[in-house]
C-alpha cells in the first residue's frame, strides 16, 4: 500500500501528521511519534507572549534580594537574568530535526511583527523544512471588525511569507464570517497550506469554586465534523494544500478526512489519549481500510467525496445542507 | 584603558589570566572574586598563555588550600581568594607551601575575625594570622593598586618561589568602584615571562623525574633545613622592586615597597598599610601644603618586612612616628606593624644607621571597617605633637574604659572642591543601588571624569535599607571613606528622612531629591519639625517626585531606581541634562537588554515620566511643623534597649563608647521585638468569621508575627472596639474565646499565611480567613488590639495539644521578627522549636543565614517567655558547629551527673522521698515538665537552709535537673560540606544531640554557591552550567549508624509530619538529625509560592518525607517510616517554577533535558530504595548498640 503524499512540497511517507502538542516537546518524544510511523511532526507552538512573561519573571526573580545585603549581593550566576528568548525551542527543533528521518515543522504563534518575522527566520534557521503559523487570535473586544481580524491574518501571512524560504501554513480558526472567502484570501497572500481548524480553549466557569477554569479539553470524533466540510468545500478551489485537524480518534477518521479532500490529517487529542504508538494502530487501520475498498494510493482516496466542482455549487451545497438538515431532523435529534 | 570596576573585580581580573588553577571556597568579602573567575571560565576566557582556567569549589577554605597545595605541586599556576576565617583555615598549608618554596598568590579581602562576635568587615585581623607562615605579604591601598600590585605579585612569588598573600582592604577596597588603568594581556605577559612559569613546572612531581617532598625531618637536620631557604627571602625585596619597576615601565604607574609622601623634612609621620594609608596620605599632602612638616609611610611589602627601605624613605628629621595598625593582638607590647617599625628602628639605631631614636607609638584604628577619615589622621598629629602621646592609643571611637581613644576634628574637609558628592539612601528592593553602579559606569567612562562608588548595607535581609556614596571628579579619586558632606542627597523613600544620617550627610546649600507621595506644594506639611529645621538652616535646595507612583505605573513595580537616577542626572548638572538623558537610556538598554524588550521599554517609560514628574519645592522660611519623630523604642524598654541597642537602631552606633558594650559578647535577647520595622505595606489581617482555627497561618509564619491566644471571655473586658474574638472551637468550652492577632508593624506582607490558609469565603474565592490589607488603615488599632492581646494570657504549656499543628500555635514563639527575607523558609521551624523546646533549649548555630538572621545586631531574634526563660543561643563558626553544639551536651551531661550525685549526698537532709522524686521524675510531657520544675524550684528553697561544699555545688548545677534540650542548627553549607566531617562525628557518637539542617540547597548567605546538597541539575554560582552530580543523601548516611534518629520534613507539605519528626527527635536519646526542605530566595521562586514548591517537592517525589527511629528498631517494628504518598507529580512539574532548572533550560536546552532526565530516573530509582527499605524487617537496618541508652 502506497500511503506516500505530498504536503505544501514536502515528501511525507504518509498523510498522518502529529500535530502540536506536549508530545512534542522533548526530542525523546518527537522520536516516538516517529518511530510510530507518523508522516510528519509539528512541533508545540512557540508563544512569543509567553517568552516575554518569561522575561520579565526571571528577571524579577533575579532582582529579588540583588544589592540589598553585604554577603549576598546577587544570588544566581550572571546568566540566569538573561532573556530565555527561543533558544530554548530552537534547540528542540534543531535537536529534533536531526533524530528522525521524517519532517519536523514549527509553530509559531507571536504578538509583534518583529516577533512573527524574527523567530519564523530563526525557525528556518534551526532546521524547520515549514513553519506553522498558530494565529491564536481571539477578538475579544466588541469593537475590532471582522475585516480587521481578517486583515491581521493575512498581514501576518505576508511578513512571515516574506521572511523565509520555508513552506508557511496557516492554522485558521473557524471563526469568520465566511471561512471560504477568508481561506482564498489567505491562499492568493500565498498561504502554502491551511490547517483547519484550530480549537480554542474554552474555559470554563465552576460552580462550586465560583472560578474560572481553563478549559483544556481534548476534541471529539463529533468535532470532525465541521472542519471536515470545510475541507470537502475547499478541494480543488485554492493551491494551498489542506490539513484536516481536530476529531482524528480511529482509522476512519483519516479515511474520512481524506475522501472529503484533506492533504494530510493530523492529530493530538488521540495520540494524547492512546500514546504516539496509537499512530501506528490508525496507519495500519487506514491501509487496511485502503486494501478493503480497492485502493492502492492516497491520491486515489484523496477528495473523492468532496464538493464537486462545476455547475451549480450552490445547489450543491445547499443540497447537502438540506439532506444533512432533515435527515437530523427525523433521526438523530428527534422531531422538533 | 580606563575602566570602572571594584577592587575584587580588579584583583581577580589579573589572577584570573595569570593562573591555570583556581581552589575557592566562598566567604565574604572575597567571594565576588571567585565568582568572577568562575563566571569567565564558564565562558571559556582563556588566561594569557591561552588556556582556560579551571575553578573548582572546594568543601571549606581547608580543602581549598589542600587541592592548591596539589595543583602547585603538580606544576600548575595556582592561586585561591578568601578572606577571615578561611585564610586561617589555610594556615596549615600555608607553611607547607612556603616550607617548599612553592610560588602561588593568595589574593585576600581583609576582613575581621570572629573574636567577641563575627564581623564580615574589613580590617587586617586575617592576614597579620597569617604573617609567621612564610609567605610574602603585598598590601594594595586601592582598586588601582589591588589590580597593579596582584600582578607584581605573581611576578616576584614566580622569581623568588616565595608564595605572597596579596592583601587589600576588605569591602573598602573590595567592594568600592573607582575608575582604574586596566593591564592588558601583553602587559602581563611582560611581566610575568614564560621562563619563570617553566620553570614552576620544572619542578613538579613527575614520574618521570621523581623525587619525594614533604619528608619527615629528626633533630639532626630540622633545624638546619629551615634556615636553608633564607636567601630567598632574602632576595624578595629586590625581586619585587624589580617586577614593580617593570610595571611602572609599561604604565607609568610607580610603586615602591615602602612609599613616603609628605613634608620632606617631616617630623612627625604615620606608618601604615592598606586603605588607611590612602586616606593619610591624601591628608597629609592637605596639610603639608600650608607648611605642617608632616609625612606618611605606606607599606606595601610587609613581609618579608623591608626594614631597609623603610629607613631609606623615613625622613631623617621624623622624631615622632605613629603606627596605626588595623588589627589588635590583646596582650601584646603592641600591634604587628608597629612591632616590626619598631623593631628596625632599634636595629638600625643600635647599629648606629640612625643617629636618633625616635618616639615610636601605636594606634589602631579601623577595626571592622570602622571608618578611617582625614579628620582622624589629623587627630593623630596633633597627639604626636602632645608632650608625652598616648602609647598604645585608638583612634575613631570614644574609648572610655582604658581611655586609649583620640578627640579629632570630624569635621576636617580635604576633599577639592571640584569633586562632586552624593549621597543616596535607598531600600535593597528597589534598585537603588544597582542604579547608582550604572550611574557610575555612565560617568566612569566619561573621558575627563573620574568616579567612585561605595555602598552601605544594613544587616537585614528584609526590607534592607542601602546608602550609596558617590563621587566624581577630574582627577582620580583617592577617598576611601565615606562621603560626610554631599552636595547631592538622594532620599529615596520618604519615610527615610527621619534617619538623622540623611540631612547631616548634606552639605550647606545642598540639593534634596525626595521620593515622596507629596506634590511639591503638600509636602512641606509633612515634615517634621528637626527636618523643616535643617532644610532651613542648611539651605538645602529641595526637589520632589512621586517616583513609587511613576515607577509603579511604567510596570516597574517598587523599582524606583530608574526614575530617580534619571532625576539625579537632571538636577545634579554632572553632565548636560539632555546628553545625560540620552546616556541613561543608552545605559539602560545595556544593562536590562538581556532581560527583555519589555523590561528595556518599561524602564525607558520610567525615565520619560520621571523627568515629566520631577518638581522644584519652595522651601518657606518659616518652621511650621509641631511633628516631633517617633521614638525608636518604646519608653518601657529596658535601659540597656533604650540606651545601646536605640542608638544602632538609629544608625549612630559609631557613637556609643567602649563602656556602653558587654565586652565579652553577651547580649540579652530578644531585643527585635523593640524594632517595628514597618517594611510591608501589605500586612496580613484575621477574618474571624471565615477562620477555622487550624492554625495553619501561625505554624507557616516565618516572622512569628501571627499569634493566637485562647481565654475566658470574661477577659475581654476593657478591650479595644475593634479587638477581634470568636468562640474557641472546642468542645466543652463555651465560655472560652479565640484571637489570632497579627502584629502588623512586624510583618513583612510575605503572604505565606495566605497561601497556607485552608478557609474560602464562601461566595469570593479570593477571600480567605487571613488575607493580605494595607497597613495604613489599620495600624493605629491594631497597635492598641496587640498591646490589649500581649495582656490576655499565654497558654498554660501542659494544657496544649503538642501533637497538633493548632496545638502548638498557642505556644508562645520564643523566635520572632527576625529581618531574615520576607517570606523565608528556614524561619518557620526554628519558630517551631523555639515553641516546643526554646524554655530548655541550648542551641548551636552555624555561620550562615541562620545565624546572621539569629545574631545580627543590632537585634536579635531569640527572646524569652514570661519566666525568662528561652533559648540560650552561640554561634562559635561555620566550621565547627557540629562538635561545638556536642560540648555543650557533654558540659549538660557532666553537670547532670553532678548535680544527681550531689543530691544523692543530701538525701537525708532534703528527705529521701523528696529527692527520688527528682531524681526519677520522667521528663517528657510538658506536665512532667512543669512537675520537675516545681520539685527543683522547692530543692532550691530547701537547699538555702542547708549549708556545706555539696551544697554549693548542688546549687550552682541544679537547673540541670530539668532536661536540657541541645540543638546543632545550621544550612547545608555546614551539614554537606565545611562541618560534614564534624556532623558525621558527632552523629556517631552517640550523644544526645538534636542537629537541625535547613536545606536551602545552596550556600544562600554568601549568594546562592553550589554545595553538596545542591540538587542534580540546578544552576547555582560555581554550577553555571547545572549540577551534574547527585545531591549527596545524608539521610541514609545516618541511618547506616543504626543509633541515629532521622527525619526528612518539608513544612508546606505536610506539617504535621514536621511537627512528629521534631517532638521525636528531641525524646530520643541519642542523635538525631533533621533535615528541613527550606524554599529560599536563591531558587528563583516568587516567595510566596514557597509552600506550594515544597508541596511539590515531595508530590514529585524528589523530597520523600521519611522518618527513622531507632526505637522503634529495638522494639522489633521496622524503623523505616516513609511519610509521603508515591510520587504522583513528575519531576519537572517541581522544578519547572524555579529560576535554578529553569535558567539552564534557556541557556543550554540540551543539558537541561538530559540531566532533567537523569534527574527524574535518581529520583524514581531513590523512591524504589526507600519503598523497599520501608517493608524490611527491623533485623534488616543496623541496631543501637549502645549499652546505656
Amino acid at each position: 500500500m502506497d500511503l506516500s503524499t505530498d504536503y505544501m512540497g514536502l515528501a511525507l511517507r504518509n498523510p498522518l501528521v502529529a500535530s502540536a502538542s506536549p508530545l512534542s516537546h522533548t526530542v525523546d518524544g518527537v522520536r516516538r511519534l516517529a518511530d510510530a510511523g507518523v508522516g510528519a511532526v509539528v512541533l508545540h507552538s512557540l508563544f512569543e507572549e509567553e517568552l516575554a512573561e518569561e522575561a520579565a519573571r526571571n528577571a524579577r526573580l533575579v532582582e529579588a534580594g540583588r544589592n540589598s545585603f553585604a554577603e549576598s549581593l546577587s544570588y544566581f550566576p550572571e546568566t540566569a537574568g538573561e532573556e530565555p528568548g527561543p533558544r530554548r525551542y530552537l534547540s528542540l527543533l534543531e535537536r529534533a530535526a536531526s533524530a528522525v528521518e521524517i519532517p519536523v515543522i514549527a509553530s509559531l504563534n507571536g504578538v509583534t511583527p518583529g516577533g512573527w518575522t524574527g523567530y519564523a527566520r530563526a525557525m528556518q534557521d534551526a532546521g524547520a523544512v515549514a513553519i506553522e503559523l498558530n494565529v491564536y487570535y481571539l477578538p475579544g473586544d466588541p469593537n475590532v471588525s471582522g475585516r480587521e481580524v481578517e486583515r491581521r491574518h493575512i498581514e501576518i501571512l505576508q511578513l512571515v511569507k516574506g521572511a523565509v524560504r520555508v513552506p508557511v501554513a496557516v492554522k485558521l480558526s473557524p471563526y469568520f464570517s465566511s471561512t471560504g472567502e477568508m481561506a482564498r484570501q489567505l491562499d492568493a497572500a500565498g498561504a502554502d497550506a491551511l490547517v483547519l481548524f484550530n480549537r480554542f480553549l474554552h474555559p470554563d466557569i465552576d460552580p462550586e469554586s465560583l472560578s474560572v477554569q481553563p478549559g483544556i479539553g481534548l476534541s471529539t470524533r463529533t468535532e470532525a465534523r465541521l472542519p471536515r466540510t470545510w475541507i470537502a468545500l475547499l478541494h480543488g478551489r485554492l493551491n494551498a494544500a489542506l490539513a484536516a485537524s481536530t476529531g482524528v480518534e480511529e482509522p476512519d477518521d483519516l479515511a474520512m478526512y481524506l475522501l472529503a479532500g484533506a492533504d494530510v490529517v493530523m492529530t493530538t487529542s488521540s495520540l494524547l489519549r492512546h500514546g504516539s504508538e496509537h499512530a501506528t494502530v490508525l496507519l495500519d487501520g487506514l491501509s487496511a481500510w485502503m486494501g478493503r475498498k480497492g485502493f492502492g494510493t492516497v491520491g486515489e482516496v484523496r477528495g473523492k467525496l468532496a464538493v464537486p466542482h462545476g455547475s451549480d455549487e450552490a445547489a450543491h451545497e445547499r443540497a447537502g445542507y438540506v439532506t444533512a438538515l432533515r435527515a437530523a431532523n427525523v433521526s438523530a435529534y428527534g422531531p422538533w | 584603558m580606563r575602566v570602572t570596576l571594584d577592587g575584587n573585580e580588579a584583583a581577580a581580573s589579573v589572577a584570573y589570566r595569570l593562573n591555570e588553577v583556581c581552589c575557592i571556597y566562598p566567604i565574604t568579602p572575597a567571594s565576588p572574586m571567585a565568582e568572577l573567575a568562575d563566571e569567565w571560565a564558564s565562558k571559556k576566557q582563556p588566561n594569557v598563555w591561552g588556556s582556560v582556567p579551571v575553578v573548582v569549589e572546594m568543601q571549606s577554605e581547608g580543602g581549598a588550600a589542600g587541592a592548591l597545595h596539589g595543583a602547585l605541586q603538580g606544576g600548575a599556576l595556582s592561586t585561591t581568594f578568601t578572606a577571615s576565617q578561611g585564610l586561617l583555615l589555610m594556615i596549615p598549608d600555608m607553611y607547607k607551601i612556603a616550607g617548599e618554596l612553592t610560588p602561588t598568590v593568595f589574593h585576600v579581602a581583609a576582613r575581621s575575625l570572629a573574636a567577641q562576635a563575627l564581623s564580615i568587615f574589613g580590617d587586617h585581623s586575617d592576614v597579620m594570622a597569617v604573617r609567621q607562615t612564610g609567605f610574602a605579604m603585598l598590601a594594595s591601598s586601592s582598586v588601582q593598586e589591588a589590580h597593579d600590585l596582584a600582578a607584581v605579585a605573581q611576578a616576584a612569588t614566580l622569581s623568588t618561589r616565595v608564595p605572597f598573600v596579596h592583601f587589600f582592604d576588605g569591602f573598602r577596597t573590595s567592594h568600592e568602584l573607582n575608575s582604574i588603568e586596566v593591564l592588558t594581556d601583553d602587559d602581563l605577559r611582560a611581566l610575568v615571562p614564560e621562563e619563570l612559569t617553566g620553570a614552576h613546572r620544572e619542578r613538579a612531581l613527575s614520574p618521570e623525574r621523581p623525587f619525594i617532598r614533604g619528608t619527615s625531618m629528626n633533630p639532626d637536620v630540622y633545624f638546619q633545613a629551615r634556615e636553608s631557604s633564607n636567601p630567598f627571602y632574602a632576595r624578595i625585596p629586590g625581586l619585587v622592586v624589580e617586577a614593580m619597576d617593570g610595571l611602572a615601565g609599561r604604565t607609568g604607574r610607580h610603586y615602591r615597597l615602602v612609599d613616603y609622601a609628605g613634608h620632606p623634612e617631616a617630623e612627625l609621620v604615620v606608618i601604615m598599610m592598606g586603605s588607611g594609608a590612602e586616606t593619610a596620605r591624601e591628608t597629609v599632602l592637605h596639610l603639608a601644603a600650608t607648611g605642617e612638616r608632616v609625612g606618611v609611610v605606606t607599606v606595601r611589602l610587609y613581609r618579608p618586612f623591608p626594614t631597609e627601605a623603610l629607613l631609606e624613605v623615613l625622613p631623617q628629621t621624623a622624631s615622632r612616628i605613629a603606627v596605626l595598625d588595623r588589627t589588635k593582638e590583646p596582650g601584646s607590647v603592641g600591634e604587628p606593624l608597629f612591632l616590626d617599625v619598631v623593631g628596625a628602628l632599634v636595629e638600625a639605631h643600635s647599629s648606629t644607621k640612625r643617629a636618633v631614636m625616635p618616639f615610636v607609638t601605636g594606634g589602631r584604628y579601623g577595626l571592622a571597617s570602622k571608618e578611617f577619615t582625614p579628620g582622624m589622621v589629623a587627630g593623630v598629629f596633633d597627639e604626636l605633637r602632645q608632650e608625652r602621646p598616648r602609647r598604645p592609643f585608638t583612634v575613631g571611637i570614644t574609648d572610655d574604659v582604658s581611655g586609649s581613644s583620640l578627640s579629632y576634628d570630624a569635621s576636617l574637609d580635604i576633599e577639592p572642591p571640584d569633586t562632586l558628592r552624593a549621597v543616596f539612601f535607598g531600600l535593597g528592593a528597589d534598585g537603588t543601588v544597582g542604579a547608582n553602579k550604572n550611574t557610575i559606569k555612565i560617568l566612569g567612562d566619561e573621558e575627563d571624569l573620574y568616579a567612585q562608588g561605595y555602598f552601605v548595607y544594613d544587616s537585614k535581609k528584609s526590607g534592607s535599607q542601602t546608602v550609596s556614596h558617590l563621587r566624581f571628579g577630574p582627577r582620580p579619586i583617592r577617598a576611601p571613606y565615606l562621603v560626610d558632606k554631599a552636595s547631592f542627597i538622594g532620599c529615596h523613600h520618604f519615610g527615610m528622612l527621619e534617619r538623622a544620617e540623611v540631612l547631616s550627610r548634606a552639605a550647606h546649600g545642598a540639593t534634596l531629591l525626595l521620593n515622596s507621595p507629596y506634590s511639591a506644594s503638600e509636602l512641606w506639611d509633612e515634615l517634621t519639625r528637626p527636618v523643616q529645621q535643617q532644610i532651613i538652616a542648611e539651605e538645602i535646595q529641595l526637589y520632589v517626585i512621586d517616583a513609587s507612583r511613576i515607577a509603579r505605573e511604567a510596570g516597574l513595580g517598587e523599582r524606583v531606581n530608574t526614575v530617580l537616577q534619571t532625576c539625579f542626572f537632571a538636577i545634579s548638572g554632572v553632565l548636560e541634562r539632555a546628553e545625560a538623558i540620552a546616556r541613561v537610556k543608552a545605559a539602560i538598554a545595556k544593562s536590562y537588554g538581556r532581560q527583555g524588550t519589555a523590561v528595556v521599554e518599561a524602564n525607558l517609560r520610567a525615565v520619560d515620566h520621571a523627568v515629566e514628574g520631577l518638581e522644584r519645592v519652595e522651601v518657606p522660611q518659616r518652621v511650621s511643623s509641631r511633628t516631633e519623630p517617633a521614638p525608636l523604642v518604646p519608653a518601657d524598654a529596658p535601659e540597656f534597649v533604650q540606651k545601646v541597642t536605640a542608638t544602632m537602631m538609629a544608625g549612630r552606633g559609631d557613637e556609643l563608647a567602649v563602656s556602653t558594650l558587654p565586652p565579652d559578647g553577651t547580649w540579652p535577647s530578644g531585643t527585635a521585638a523593640y524594632e517595628k520595622r514597618k517594611i510591608s505595606d501589605l500586612v496580613a489581617l484575621w477574618d474571624p468569621e471565615l477562620c477555622i482555627q487550624c492554625g495553619k497561618c501561625s505554624f507557616v509564619c516565618p516572622h512569628s508575627v501571627i499569634r493566637s491566644k485562647y481565654y475566658d471571655r470574661s477577659q475581654l473586658a476593657g478591650a479595644p472596639d475593634t479587638f477581634r474574638s470568636v468562640p474557641l472551637v472546642a468542645r466543652g468550652l463555651p465560655e472560652t474565646g479565640y484571637t489570632l492577632q497579627v502584629y502588623v508593624d512586624d510583618c513583612t506582607g510575605c503572604a505565606l499565611c495566605v497561601e497556607a490558609c485552608p478557609a474560602v469565603a464562601p461566595g469570593d474565592a479570593s477571600r480567605k480567613a487571613i488575607n493580605l490589607a494595607r497597613l495604613e488603615p489599620l495600624a493605629a488599632a491594631e497597635r492598641e488590639n496587640i498591646a490589649f492581646f500581649e495582656t490576655l494570657p499565654v497558654a498554660e504549656r501542659s494544657r496544649v495539644d503538642f501533637g497538633t499543628v493548632r496545638g502548638t500555635q498557642f505556644l508562645q514563639p520564643l523566635f520572632e521578627f527576625s529581618g531574615a527575607c520576607t517570606g523565608c523558609g528556614e524561619t518557620p521551624y526554628l519558630k517551631l522549636l523555639s515553641q516546643l523546646f526554646g524554655d530548655r533549649a541550648v542551641i548551636a548555630n552555624a555561620t550562615g543565614c541562620s545565624s546572621i538572621y539569629g545574631g545580627n545586631l543590632p537585634t536579635t531574634p531569640w527572646t524569652t517567655d514570661a519566666d525568662g526563660r528561652g533559648p540560650a543561643w552561640s554561634n562559635s563558626l561555620f566550621e565547627d558547629n557540629a562538635e561545638f553544639g556536642l560540648g555543650l551536651r557533654l558540659a549538660a551531661d557532666r553537670h547532670v551527673e553532678l548535680a544527681r550525685r550531689r543530691l544523692g549526698e543530701l538525701r537525708d537532709e532534703l528527705g529521701g522521698e523528696f529527692v527520688d522524686a527528682i531524681l526519677e521524675a520522667p521528663q517528657f510531657s510538658e506536665s512532667e515538665f512543669r512537675a520537675q520544675r516545681e520539685r527543683v524550684a522547692e530543692l532550691e528553697h530547701r537547699l538555702t537552709a542547708l549549708d556545706g561544699p555539696s551544697v554549693v555545688d548542688l546549687l550552682s548545677v541544679v537547673d540541670h535537673l530539668v532536661r536540657r534540650s541541645v540543638w546543632i542548627v545550621g544550612g547545608d553549607g555546614w551539614a554537606y560540606d565545611i562541618g560534614f566531617g564534624g556532623l558525621d562525628h558527632v552523629l556517631a557518637s552517640g550523644h544526645d544531640v538534636n542537629m537541625l539542617v535547613l536545606d536551602t540547597e545552596v550556600y544562600s548567605n554568601t549568594g546562592g554557591q553550589m554545595s553538596k546538597a545542591t540538587p542534580l541539575g540546578a544552576v547555582a554560582k560555581f554550577a553555571a552550567a547545572g549540577k551534574t552530580v547527585e545531591k549527596k543523601d545524608i539521610a541514609l548516611q545516618a541511618i547506616a549508624y543504626g543509633n541515629v534518629y532521622v527525619a526528612r520534613v518539608a513544612m508546606g507539605a505536610d506539617p504535621e509530619q514536621t511537627l512528629r519528626a521534631f517532638r521525636e527527635a528531641e525524646a530520643y536519646q541519642g542523635p538525631s538529625l533533621i533535615i528541613a526542605y527550606c524554599h529560599c530566595i536563591a531558587h528563583g521562586i516568587d516567595m510566596r509560592n514557597g509552600l506550594d514548591q515544597q508541596y511539590r517537592a515531595v508530590a514529585s517525589g524528589y523530597w520523600p518525607l521519611i522518618r527513622y527511629d531507632p526505637m522503634v528498631r529495638a522494639s522489633g517494628g521496622n524503623p523505616f517510616l516513609l511519610d509521603s504518598p508515591r510520587p504522583r507529580l513528575a519531576l519537572a512539574g517541581y522544578t519547572g517554577r524555579e529560576l535554578r532548572y529553569s535558567t539552564l533550560a534557556n541557556s543550554d536546552p540540551a543539558e537541561a533535558e538530559r540531566l532533567g532526565g537523569l534527574a527524574q530516573a535518581a529520583v524514581s530509582r531513590r523512591w524504589d530504595i526507600y519503598e523497599e527499605m520501608a517493608t524490611r524487617p527491623a533485623h534488616h537496618f543496623p541496631a543501637d548498640a549502645r549499652k546505656d541508652r
